[in-house]
């Protein structure tokens, strides 16, 4: 199981380590720092890392590195969602996930921790239950304690912690029943030089905030349930039920919490909301390439596109560009040579466009690879796949709640090869 | 750290926040006194504001060990948030002050009857963490009743407890009897605490492998299911893990898990999932391939494990390590799914390059048009190493797919034109295997390959390139002053060139003797007076005197037809699959090594099997199943990689027997000859060395090989990621590796056993001669008369004179005459098959018995066995067809050339793993070591050595079966003690048992 936790910095430096079994010495750390430096990017540093008597499994968040070290066989999977859960923690708990925020929290980190795992084993991974135990830091709080010597540990035992729906709390009370419900989805698509989609899926999550008194068990169904290809549940949500009827019956956590992801494969059509027309070249002999992007409606299903932003990782040999942007502004990072065009709202009528030319590092061979555009944007009360809620319905308690679904589509990783 | 200390206090200094980083401030020299003071105060805040501190300084790593009295002091306390302060701080230093640790217990054992449950819980939570000798032996009451507590929390603690402490102190937890107290907690309401004591077992059991800790039966698994649905994601994980250990006892029961797990397949966390496709990949061994739940659940594993990869980076890097898994198993799963696979440029790098070796394995005649799209965009990436791989694999596809082969080739020589360094020098590296694989059809672009020969710098492209050369020389009208500009340097280059190099240059001088006659000379004088390189010298000597005795058979050796490659270089050898599938999700599943392999203490771990079906006689290896099958359906010629042949039962059968063998029949006669003259002349060279010539006279064809020479050790079920292509090269004659290593040019590489699946076909039937006196059972009754309508067969197995046999009596004891006698064998562990048909050529008439001898052979088809000298023989006559099943005694499958050279012997042994050795006891023999010895000499049990010590003597024994299996014995005996003990080493363990009935068998006869 788990034995300790490191954190790790950007540039390296341990600032904080957690033993759950015998202490484990940092040199422990050093083969990871080979990796690192191996790897160059922080990004590409493989995640499971064999040392002669250690495993050392990490995840890279935040510009900081969560190091476990493991000294039996464990299931790294195991571990690896366990360090993603820790950071999750972190950052409800301070708002982010950095490495001030974790220094000024030293405490409250360390309890946090050592809640969450004992002996190796997950302990209380649930925020609602963490929450109950360790209260998060607020400024208010901090004064109160300062001056009344109370203290932000809870000194009951968690009530979730025990019983069968361990993630809500009992006695939840409420002035305003709410239950709202937004669903999120991405669209992860590869589209090629000609404007073909390569591949394209939508990864949907169902992100709840529910704020309801008692013990209330609700029931979400969808219009279209069939078009879902795969879905992950919180753990709230009954199987049996979603299997036979193709319906959300679940007694919710309190606050927010995340319902349900779902997947849309490459299988059904996935509708791409924006073309890019773009030509990027550079000139055998001299030294400038040219570029020019534009960026189009495709199937936005008559909404806005909203947020739009294309990026761009150049080549190591642009040095700089000249551009002019019919809509937007532009940036040039000539350290990371990430060109990033900032467009903003989508004018179906007037097509944003980017033009100009490169200025390239003479004596050097024409870059070899094309640059990928990166595309981002946002589209508001469209679900792209199409997925709808057709109604929420509560047992259980008396009251009315308000209820509302939102819809978001955002771009994930949506890539043009040029 | 001082550093950031003091910046930490300039931060207060301005900006004066309610933050914790303000305990960081007691770093100068004197703050520990003000601490201890602070420590004593009597104010409650000011004493928790002190703890705080030293809890801060101790996270960083600051030693503040000395205020361990006065921070003990402050743990009676009501203010719980103070008490798991000190006990965090206790935690850290208990250790390093154990005496002082002592003075905490009585708070402990108070603590652990506190009437709130938290506190109970924490106590006996922390109480294990302190790992100190003397504070478990407090420990062992107030865990006994917590391990019994009324609140469930306070159990669930306890249970964890249980295995903290056998870490600190396993004698104490079994005596102690904790382990049947949490074995009951299996059983408890709660399922925290069934999923608790599940993990606690679990990671006991780990230290302590054979133990039988987790006893599972039904009723456990019952329990276990139920709880399953209930825990906690964690628990989840623990339970699915151990439940993947049980074996069910039919497929009804197999199914039922089954259903009961595939709900798991929809939860958030991704260790659920792994774990819960490894429950089901493991039990869907036991259902049968027509039931329509088998199709069912092949459906759903597909959508998880595509969610799997839009998680972050590091679980799909996992995820997708074990998807190369599943692909190699079960490849129906995510045949559709080939572009989810699709990379990403913004994937990192060792995501990349999982994807891409999916997207090979995945690779079909219909999906390739995209997938090869794919592989020419990726070839055009920023990191090199993707793009090599990229590269490699275009080439891979064209092997796999030989549909797709010509648009592969074309791909890359538009790569070659983009005069990339690295991509033009990978190109060429796939391109000579593309040729290796479709021999005269894409030689026309060689003289692209020619233009790029000055750019290559690295060994693998110039070898690939010198090979090319050489083996197309006749087609390249200035080959010899290509390969001479090479020669130039020779010394410099790498050795991989250098054997490269001389074999280009023979051939070369074998194709155009006239005009490189100076040329090969050079070359065999660099080679064998100039070379430190055993190698190198030995292969220049070999081929010297081949050139200088008879150009002829040079050429039939040289230039003999090469087999081809597989189409699958890297499938993981199929044992070591079923064992990896077992694992998933495991770190063994990362690393694709058994855990054996790798994991630390684990001594003897057992291997975990994949159940067989339970369905009909189907084997494991069912076409339906995989890759593994599909080498089997390709054309005979193709020779499996080299992990295929290592010497597993199971796997022969991906030995298409009888075609195998590379020379055309008509040239062998001549080969013959060629080795006998090479034996002489290797005979003078070597001196006693005289191994490498018997191994040689019986493997006729191949005593050179091309190919980098491979130590037996990296031949063996070598761990490591097996290498994307053959590194043989050339392979004259030996290409694939698997071949090379039996026919090991190196004087020290052992006869592996890896190449006896192929060359056992050759030593068939060329028996040497054998002493007489080989064991055989008595005949018994293999077929009542009561089941044969009257035929009534016994029979038994002999070896006479170096054949196999099988001598039945078959009695008619029936009233009507019998004529029309066959005979056949069902598939068997080590393919027995009739060498002709059963003779009976008169009708047998009542009452009358005949003695028929049936000659067998050992290419039949290869299905193993339980047991596994287990044979069912089908007899038919004019009245019907009758079954009944006999076991034939292994030591009739040992063949004459069983005896292994002193060193060979040594180095093997060693080489076996000791997992792999089993002990036996003989009772009741009274033979003396040299009796014993003739005896089993007669059975072709071969003694290699005897070495007595005090007085009892140690016989060193060797044998080989038919399928080129070794297995390595040693044999004890003591005069005067008639109880012999016989240690047994095979790389195939499973054979030892029949082995060792074999032993005993021959030795009381």
């Amino acid at each position: 199981m788990i034995h300790s936790l490191f954190l790790i910095n950007h540039s390296g430096d341990i600032f904080l380590e957690k033993h759950w079994k015998s202490v484990i010495s940092r040199s422990v750390c050093d083969y990871f720092f080979e990796a690192k430096e191996k790897a160059e990017d922080p990004e590409n540093v493989p995640p499971v890392l064999q040392t002669p008597h250690h495993y050392l499994i990490s995840i890279y968040r935040g510009k900081l590195f969560f190091l476990s070290v493991v000294q039996t066989e464990v299931p790294p999977l195991f571990v690896i969602e366990f360090l993603h859960r820790v950071a999750d923690t972190f950052q409800e708990y301070f708002g982010e996930c950095s490495e001030s925020v974790i220094k000024d929290n030293v405490v409250i980190v360390y309890e946090l921790l050592e809640e969450m795992l004992d002996n190796g084993f997950p302990l209380a991974t649930e925020s609602n239950v963490l929450k109950e135990m360790i209260r998060p830091p607020t400024i208010l709080r901090s004064v109160v304690n300062t001056l009344t010597g109370g203290s932000n540990v809870g000194d009951t035992l968690p009530t979730g912690q025990l019983s069968i729906i361990p993630w809500r709390r009992a006695g939840v009370k409420y002035t305003n029943n709410e239950a709202y419900f937004d669903v999120i989805e991405e669209i992860d698509a590869i589209v090629d030089k000609s404007g073909t989609t390569v591949f394209a899926e939508i990864q949907g999550v169902i992100e709840a905030c529910v704020r309801l008194s008692g013990m209330p068990d609700l029931t979400l169904s969808f219009m279209n349930p069939r078009l879902l290809d795969d879905m992950s549940f919180h753990p709230c949500v009954r199987f049996k039920r979603w299997e036979a009827e193709r319906v959300l019956s679940f007694i919710p956590p309190d606050g927010n919490f995340r319902l349900m992801s779902y997947h849309v494969s490459s299988q059904n059509l996935v509708a791409i909301p924006v073309y890019v027309k773009q030509n990027i070249s550079f000139l055998e002999t001299g030294s400038c390439g040219r570029l020019e992007i534009t960026i189009g409606p495709k199937q936005t299903m008559g909404k806005m596109v909203e947020a739009l932003m294309a990026t761009i990782h150049m080549p190591k040999s642009v040095l700089s560009v000249s551009l002019t942007a019919s809509q937007g502004s532009y940036t040039y990072d000539i350290t990371t040579k990430i060109l990033i065009w900032d467009i903003g709202r989508l004018n179906p009528q007037k097509l944003p466009n980017l033009r100009g030319s490169l200025s390239m590092q003479t004596g050097v061979p024409k870059p070899e690879e094309n640059p990928s555009i990166n595309i981002d944007l946002k589209i508001q009360q469209l679900a792209i796949s199409g997925l709808k809620v057709s109604r929420l319905d509560m047992y259980g308690e008396k009251y009315k709640p308000f209820k509302g679904v939102k819809y978001l589509t955002k771009a994930g990783k949506f890539q043009v090869r040029t | 750290m001082q550093e950031w200390a003091n910046q930490l206090c300039e931060n207060r200094q301005f900006g004066s926040k309610m933050t914790d980083s303000k305990y960081f401030t007691t770093t100068k020299k004197g703050e520990i006194f003000e601490l201890k003071a602070e420590l004593n105060s009597d104010k409650k805040e000011k004493k928790k504001e002190a703890v705080k501190k030293v809890i801060a300084s101790m996270t960083v790593g600051k030693d503040v060990s000395a205020l361990f009295p006065d921070v003990v002091n402050c743990m009676q306390t009501d203010n719980l948030e103070l008490k798991k302060l000190v006990y965090l701080y206790l935690m850290n230093y208990a250790k390093s002050q154990p005496d002082m640790a002592i003075m905490a217990v009585n708070t402990f054992v108070k603590d652990c009857e506190d009437p709130n449950p938290l506190i109970r819980a924490l106590a006996v939570r922390t109480m294990g963490c302190i790992r100190v000798d003397k504070i478990t032996e407090y420990l062992c009451e107030p865990l006994r009743k917590c391990l019994k507590d009324e609140d469930p929390y306070v159990r669930k603690t306890a249970a964890v407890c249980v295995a903290k402490l056998h870490d600190i102190n396993a004698q104490l937890v079994e005596d102690q009897g904790f382990l049947d107290t949490l074995k009951d907690l299996i059983s408890d309401s709660n399922p925290m605490v069934v999923a608790n004591a599940v993990a606690a077992l679990s990671e006991i059991a780990e230290s302590h492998p054979n133990s039988n800790l987790m006893d599972l039966n039904p009723q456990t698994i019952n329990k276990l299911l139920t709880a399953l649905n209930e825990c906690t994601e964690w628990g989840q994980i623990f339970i699915l893990d151990c439940l993947a250990n049980y074996t069910p006892r039919d497929d009804r029961e197999s199914q039922s898990i089954c259903e009961r797990v595939t709900p798991r397949l929809s939860h958030a966390n991704s260790a659920v999932v792994l774990s819960a496709v490894k429950v089901l990949m493991k039990f869907m061994e036991m259902l049968p391939k027509d039931l329509d739940y088998y199709g069912t659940l092949l459906k759903k594993l597909a959508p998880p494990l595509v969610t799997l990869l839009s998680a972050e980076p590091e679980l799909q890097y996992v995820a997708l390590r074990n998807i190369n898994l599943i692909v190699q198993r079960r490849p129906e799963i995510l045949k559709h799914e080939m572009k989810v696979f699709f990379v990403k440029y913004n994937d990192p790098i060792y995501v990349k390059l999982e994807k891409l070796d999916i997207m090979i394995r995945l690779a079909s005649q219909a999906n390739i048009a995209q997938v090869l799209a794919e592989l020419k965009e990726y070839a055009t990436e920023v990191d090199v190493d993707f793009v090599r791989k990229a590269v490699r694999a275009i080439g891979r596809c064209a092997i796999k797919v030989e549909q797709s082969a010509e648009r592969c080739v074309s791909t890359l020589l538009d790569l070659i034109q983009t005069k990339v360094n690295y991509v033009v020098q990978e190109a060429i590296v796939v391109i000579k295997d593309i040729f290796r694989k479709y021999p005269n059809k894409y030689e026309s672009v060689i003289a692209t390959l020619c233009e790029n020969l000055d750019s290559l710098d690295e060994p693998e492209a110039r070898a690939a390139m010198i090979w090319i050369v050489g083996e197309y020389a006749e087609r390249i009208d200035n080959a010899d002053e290509l390969l001479e500009s090479f020669l130039e340097g020779f010394h410099d280059e790498s050795t991989q060139v250098q054997l490269q190099l001389l074999t280009a240059i023979v051939k070369l001088f074998l194709k155009k003797p006239t005009e490189t006659q100076e040329l090969v000379q050079q070359v065999l004088s660099l080679a064998t007076q100039d070379s430190d390189n055993p190698d190198l010298r030995d292969r220049g000597y070999i081929y010297w005197r081949l050139l200088s005795t008879d150009p002829v058979a040079a050429k039939e050796v040289v230039l003999a037809e090469k087999p081809l490659i597989s189409e699958e270089t890297d499938l993981i050898e199929p044992t070591l699959l079923e064992e990896l599938i077992c694992h998933i999700g495991t770190l063994a599943s990362v690393y694709h090594k058994p855990p054996s392999a790798f994991v630390e203490g684990s001594r003897g771990v057992q291997h975990k099997r994949l159940p067989g079906s339970t369905g009909s006689g189907e084997s494991v290896e069912s076409p339906d199943t995989g890759s593994a099958a599909g080498v089997s359906d390709a054309p005979p010629a193709v020779i499996p990689s080299q992990g295929d042949l290592l010497g597993d039962l199971l796997n022969l059968d991906l030995t298409p027997p009888a075609t195998t063998g590379p020379p055309p029949p008509a040239t062998s006669g001549l080969q013959m000859g060629a080795m006998d003259l090479l034996g002489g002349g290797l005979d003078s060279l070597m001196g006693d060395e005289s191994e490498p010539v018997t191994t040689r006279r019986e493997r006729p064809p191949i005593p050179l090989r091309t190919g980098t020479p491979q130590s037996p050790q990296t031949l063996q079920q070598s761990p490591s990621p097996p290498d994307y292509s053959p590194t043989e090269l050339g392979g004259d004659l030996g290409g694939s590796s698997a071949m090379g290593a039996g026919f090991g040019a190196a004087p020290a590489a052992m006869p592996a056993p890896v190449s006896g699946g192929l060359d056992d076909l050759f030593d068939l039937g060329g028996g040497v001669g054998m002493p007489m006196g080989a064991f055989s059972p008595p005949k018994i009754v293999w077929l009542p008369a009561m089941k044969g309508k009257g035929l009534e067969i016994s029979g038994t197995f002999a070896r006479r004179a170096g054949v196999f046999q099988m001598e039945l009596t078959l009695t008619n004891k029936a009233m009507s005459v019998m004529t029309d006698f066959a005979i056949q064998f069902n598939r068997n562990s080590f393919g027995i098959a009739p060498a002709g048909p059963l003779q009976v050529l008169t009708p047998l008439s009542p009452n009358q018995s005949i003695e028929v001898t049936l000659p067998l052979n050992t290419v039949g088809p290869v299905m193993k066995m339980e047991p596994l000298n287990n044979l069912q023989v089908a007899v038919k006559n004019n009245i019907d067809v009758f079954y009944f099943s006999c076991q034939y005694p292994i030591s009739m499958l040992f063949v004459e050339d069983g005896k292994m050279e002193r060193q060979v012997f040594l180095a093997t042994w060693k080489d076996i793993p000791n997992d792999n050795e089993s002990q036996f006891q003989i009772k009741d023999c009274h033979l003396s070591s040299d009796a014993a010895s003739n005896k089993l000499q007669g059975s072709n049990i071969f003694t290699i050595a005897k070495r007595t010590v005090d007085g009892q003597d140690m016989l060193y024994q060797s044998m080989k079966l038919t399928n080129g299996i070794w297995v390595l014995a040693e044999l004890r005996l003591q005069a005067g003690n008639p109880n012999y003990t016989v240690s047994l080493k095979c790389r195939a363990p499973e054979v030892s048992q029949c082995v060792f009935q074999s032993y005993e068998a021959v030795l009381k006869n």
